[in-house]
């Protein structure tokens, strides 16, 4: 039972993580693209197409890939080189994803999908309890996990982690130090862009393989408030992302037990969880001040 | 190769300001028309269908207006919003709060069928959209967190609260089991009048004159004027002696209640009763239309006009073209990153210069 | 001491060495649109030389340096290193030559410790243990002394620009550009920057100082290059000229002197008693009882280096920031701690940030509107019934124009496109031409040419002449000596009591402003 549940928060959690993680990046760099719902469902789309068509999961999943950044594309265009508000791009963004993906996958609502097998180490997998937990995974979730310690170490570690982070921090000194600082901005969004699609392609190959119009149902906004949540540290938005997918569980579990409380007010509780957990981090004004980049938000033009 | 240099203009281009929602809707109409020649249609054609044919017919005005008008009421509350720096993208769970909270009246009082039902109607749904308005709102004055987010996720549970409503305590019990609440009495529907072969209701001269007051408002009043200085600059608008958070509980509320306003007139007037589904969108697609309208009254007017007659421009090329009506949607999308990327022009000349980007390389 | 080492490298580079400069600009040309920043332009620096580039803001100064550093790359006329022309694409390109640079708004990344502030300055490196070392060292040997592990966030000016040296020096330059170093320092912080440059150049290595400051320019700099209005107008030996001759070279013969006569006093119009304020910001500094009176008729100066409580002593006077109390701040005769800053205006009083645009001004609204701003709420009818009257607002706007000789291109510009001089003259202006009988100034002239700088000044004096009361907020030790009657210090939120202008010298002040001003026993806590 308990494995059987964890199994479950590890599946709800990983398209968070995956969008969450890039995100992270993304905003670390001083660009704040709210499209990632726009992104992920546009990943959901081609992830779906790709794998039908090509009988793939694993091609499907760079298809989303692919998807997410060829729309963060244009975003970054918008935003960095005509230097638009991000943040209403972001939400253009989102409505156009919403809508090109409902007209590209028209065609393959009620068609079956192909689901992304697991991986199966023969003998370790059959080891009581971590057995199924650690060595019977599909490919995105230990991908996931990677990201996260991928993120990490090339923030923290790396010199390029180091300057993207000086160009979210502070825009000016960077290209007065001459930095890049939209050649730098251009491949964090194109990152966010991939993860974002990933994640999505990750709920139409492996979490549920159909296509739905706006399968995402939020989950972009999701992924957006863990990066809050996480005060820009992957690992933490790791722990948000693995809360959220326990929530997700507990109202799949409560419907299942049958109480007589409504579906509804359970379909409600990731969302007002994501309120309750914005309200909360927001108390610690001091230490969200040190961690947000600087520079997040604001558009770069150069003096010529 | 080439690259685009940005060179910052002095002042902002009035010429610019009236010139850029045309070249974006100008570049959008140019974009259709690739998507239809790639689907193997004329592109003028297509053009013609999807934004032309719909408008010649009388019936294709008055569908122009009914759909437009929601949009331009809750296009006004944004703008008032988004100029004063707060982004409320909630205004689709507002719609349907103030719908369900306005329609108490018909459901539950059933035989107080009087002529005030239908202005308490309205004044109860602009409450309570404004009343949901402002959790975002506080949530933001009081712990500081983000409006965007919240205002988004209220969406999601003001949508399930109605499914709630109409599937369990709401439902009619002469509904044969469908989720829908029983219809409202005659004092509590909008029904339309002829104006020259036009039917209209009440719902467009209200959204009209609320157009011409907030013109007003935002030229010559003071209001007006807190508004545009408090989204340019908080510090400056702190320093006249006007209040951050005074103005996000105003906005927030202004803009709830508007949308409230226009759900619960699109309820009274196009379906007559609760169901699961009341809008198909307004509250988003309100969005691109107060951006195109550049978050000026009279521009909303027209952007609110332009939008609705993509509504109807996909149902016209599904009809004639057997294309999807979803194409709409996409079209709708484009257009908004088109006049995103147009403004730039208002503040910036644009050049096409030779070379690599002259920041230079990485160290 | 530098003068002393007469066999030093330095020296010997300047003699021996001095066919071939180090540096040298040829007819530098550089325009942004219609207008030129840079008219051909020509500049020698020799190894081992302290080269003032002097001149008023907007001469061109910042353009140049951004040249030479790559930031900019100039329309006509071309850059030579050691005799060989060069193209200075980007600042990268420029480090690899042996060019480093001290900006007068430090490049520093707040959020970051300084090792990793130091590492992105330099060709592909990490923040490592390694370096730490090498800067500890390095910094220990300069008399700069830095923690590579503190934040940016955490440290004092004078320890920012330390970084900003050290970071120069670990790049092994033989020039470094220096943008205003002393114009955030303390005069005793200043001379210990000169003996670390002095040293410098002992060494070999090249200064470019920039500066506005002539008497530390005379003290300093080996040869000066004078720029007035995009053009080279002068080049000398600073040594040979005076601050007066200087002066002449910078700004032309239009020099104003301004006026100042003992005002009548009158009655106590600001009284502060016990101003305490907790600050609320991550970074913010409380101010920790303050006691300051002044009356009708004079000015009170306040000085201090940033950051030690100014902006949040205006925000109290302003009430942009509510007070606990309301005789913490008394206006003639009322007691206004708890009035906001509308309410405080109806008393008379008027305020003048320090941030111009932003603050003072909203950027892309017109002059007319920005009078709108802070004219609305003082019973002059700007506002009635809710409507605005942009028309009165507009005649406001001609008058402050005529009496402060506005700059503008046309007739009610967006504040955004006037210069940082005429837009202070606008936003001083527009408070004067109230004629309040309470003024409160922060940084009246920073950034401004002398022209502008002598006429907001010279109203400041006027105002007090004609009974007003005026507490000037300022940096600028110069600006404060020439207009204050009374001088206080600001030290970590404790002010100092006010003395008279006249039994103070600019070095007692340095010394207050270097934490004397604090009270016993509070220095600790």
């Amino acid at each position: 039972m308990l494995e059987a549940i964890i199994l479950t928060i590890i599946t709800a959690a990983t398209p968070l993580l995956l969008a969450a993680t890039g995100e992270l990046v993304v905003e670390k760099s001083g660009v704040l693209n709210l499209g990632v719902e726009g992104m992920m469902v546009m990943g959901a789309v081609a992830g779906f197409a790709v794998t039908i068509s090509t009988g793939s999961p694993l091609l499907g999943i760079v298809g989303g890939a692919i998807a997410g950044m060829l729309v963060s594309l244009i975003f970054a265009f918008v935003t960095l080189t005509l230097v638009a508000n991000q943040v209403a791009s972001g939400l253009a963004l989102t409505l156009f994803g919403l809508g090109l993906s409902g007209l590209m996958g028209e065609s393959f609502v009620g068609q079956p999908g192909i689901k992304l097998q697991s991986l199966h180490v023969p003998g370790l997998i059959d080891l009581p309890f971590v057995g199924k937990i650690l060595f019977g995974q599909d490919l995105l979730v230990y991908l996931s996990f990677a990201a996260v310690f991928g993120v990490s170490w090339f923030l923290n570690r790396t010199r390029a982690g180091l300057i993207l982070r000086a160009v979210g921090d502070n825009h000016t000194s960077a290209h007065a130090l001459g930095y890049s600082v939209v050649g730098v901005r251009y491949l964090a969004v194109i990152f966010g862009g991939a993860m974002a699609g990933l994640g999505g392609a990750y709920l139409s190959v492996a979490y549920t393989p159909l296509w739905v119009e706006n399968m995402t149902a939020g989950r972009g906004w999701i992924a957006l408030a863990l990066v809050v949540f996480a005060s820009w540290i992957p690992w933490r938005a790791a722990i948000g992302a693995y809360l959220f997918g326990a929530v997700t569980v507990l109202q799949l579990h409560t419907q299942a037990l049958g109480i007589g409380f409504p579906s509804q007010f359970l379909a409600m509780l990731p969302y007002l969880a994501t309120v309750i957990v914005l309200v909360a981090i927001s108390g610690n004004r001091r230490a969200t001040l040190f961690n947000t980049p600087s520079s997040l938000g604001k558009s770069f033009v150069p003096d010529r | 190769m080439m690259r685009l240099e940005l060179v910052k203009r002095s002042e902002k281009s009035r010429l610019m300001s009236v010139l850029s929602p045309v070249v974006a809707v100008a570049l959008t109409v140019v974009f259709a028309g690739m998507v239809f020649a790639a689907q193997g249609h004329n592109p003028l054609t297509g053009i013609w269908y999807f934004f032309l044919e719909p408008i010649t017919s009388l019936w294709g005005v008055e569908q122009l207006i009914t759909k437009a008008t929601p949009l331009v009421i809750i296009a006004l509350g944004l703008s008032v919003c988004y100029l004063s720096n707060n982004w409320n993208i909630g205004a689709e769970g507002q719609l349907t709060i103030g719908a369900i909270v306005g329609s108490i009246l018909p459901i539950l009082f059933p035989d107080f069928v009087n002529p005030v039902v239908l202005p308490l109607m309205l004044l109860m749904a602009m409450a309570g959209g404004a009343l949901f308005a402002l959790i975002p709102a506080k949530l933001k004055t009081v712990f500081g967190t983000n409006e965007i987010l919240t205002s988004l996720m209220l969406v999601y549970c003001s949508n399930l609260f109605l499914d709630w409503m109409v599937r369990g305590p709401w439902r009619s019990p002469q509904g044969y089991n469908f989720p829908i609440t029983v219809d409202f009495h005659e004092w509590a529907v909008l029904n339309a009048v002829d104006v020259g072969g036009v039917y209209l209701n009440l719902s467009a001269p209200i959204a009209l004159l609320l157009v011409i007051v907030l013109a007003v408002v935002m030229r010559s009043t003071l209001k007006g004027f807190e508004i545009r200085v408090l989204g340019q600059s908080p510090r400056a608008g702190a320093f006249a002696g006007f209040s951050n958070r005074r103005m996000t509980a105003f906005a927030f509320a202004l803009s709830g209640a508007l949308a409230g306003l226009a759900g619960m007139m699109v309820v009274m007037s196009e379906i007559g009763k609760l169901q699961p589904v009341i809008s198909p969108g307004y509250g988003f697609t309100a969005i691109i239309v107060a951006f195109l309208g550049r978050l000026n009254p009279i521009g909303i007017l027209i952007a609110g006009l332009v939008i609705a007659s993509s509504y109807l421009g996909g149902e016209a090329i599904q009809t004639s073209l057997q294309m999807s009506s979803k194409l709409a949607t996409v079209i709708q999308g484009v257009l908004l990153f088109f006049v995103l990327a147009a403004d730039t022009l208002i503040l910036y000349k644009v050049r096409l210069v030779p070379g690599r980007e002259g920041e230079g390389a990485h160290a | 001491m530098g003068e002393g080492t007469g066999d030093s490298t330095g020296e010997m580079l300047r003699r021996v060495g001095g066919d071939t400069p180090l540096l040298e600009v040829r007819h530098v040309t550089k325009r942004f649109g219609s207008f030129t920043a840079n008219d051909s332009v020509s500049l020698k620096i020799m190894p081992g030389e302290i080269h003032a580039l002097l001149g008023e803001n907007g001469a061109g100064k910042s353009t140049l340096v951004k040249i030479i550093y790559g930031s900019l790359q100039p329309n006509s006329g071309g850059v030579f290193w050691k005799g060989r022309p060069v193209t200075v694409s980007s600042p990268a390109e420029a480090r690899a030559l042996g060019v480093g640079m001290v900006f007068q708004h430090f490049s520093l990344f707040e959020a970051m410790t300084v090792a990793e502030n130091i590492a992105l300055a330099l060709p592909n490196c990490r923040a490592t243990g390694e370096l730490s070392d090498t800067i500890a060292r390095v910094s220990a040997n300069y008399g700069l002394p830095l923690d590579p592990n503190a934040h940016i966030a955490d440290l004092s000016v004078g320890e920012r620009q330390r970084v900003e040296i050290v970071r120069c020096l670990l790049q092994n330059p033989e020039l470094i550009i220096m943008d205003e170093p002393t114009s955030v320092l303390t005069p005793q912080e200043a001379d210990q920057l000169f003996v670390t440059l002095r040293r410098l150049a002992a060494e070999g290595c090249a200064i470019l100082y920039i500066s506005h400051r002539l008497e530390e320019v005379r003290a300093l700099c080996h040869h000066a290059t004078i720029m007035r209005r995009a053009k080279v107008v002068a080049e000398t030996d600073p040594a040979r000229e005076t601050v007066n001759t200087l002066a002449q070279l910078m700004v032309g013969n239009q020099i104003t002197r301004v006026v100042r006569e003992r005002g009548k006093l009158g009655p106590e119009a600001i009284l502060l008693k016990g101003l305490t304020q907790v600050s609320q910001e991550a970074f913010g500094v409380s101010l920790k009882d303050i006691d300051l009176s002044v009356r009708a008729g004079e000015i009170v100066a306040i000085a201090g280096i940033a950051g030690n409580g100014q902006k949040e002593l205006f925000d109290a006077l302003s009430g942009e920031e509510p007070l606990e109390k309301e005789d913490m701040v008394i206006f003639a005769g009322e007691a206004a701690g708890l009035m906001d800053i509308n309410e405080r205006r109806l008393l008379g009083a008027a305020f003048v940030p320090e941030e111009r645009l932003g603050h003072g001004a909203v950027p892309a609204l017109k002059l007319s509107e920005n009078v709108v701003l802070t004219r609305h709420g003082t019973g002059e009818g700007i506002a009635r019934r809710g409507f605005t009257r942009f028309g009165k607002a507009g005649r406001i706007v001609e008058t402050v124009t005529s009496l402060f000789d506005v700059r503008k291109g046309v007739l009610d510009p967006e504040a955004r496109s006037l210069s940082g001089g005429n837009l202070q003259k606008f936003v001083v202006g527009r408070e004067v031409e109230r004629t309040p009988k309470i003024l409160f100034v922060a940084q009246p002239t920073w950034g401004v040419d002398a022209g502008a700088a002598a006429v907001i000044r010279q109203s400041l004096i006027d105002l007090s002449r004609k009974g007003a009361a005026i507490l000037v907020i300022s940096q600028d030790l110069d600006e404060i000596f020439e207009i204050a009657d009374r001088i206080a210090v600001i030290s970590r939120g404790h002010l100092s009591k006010a003395e008279d202008a006249d039994t103070l010298t600019p070095e007692k002040v340095g010394l207050l402003m270097a934490g004397g001003a604090e009270k016993k026993g509070a220095a600790a806590a």
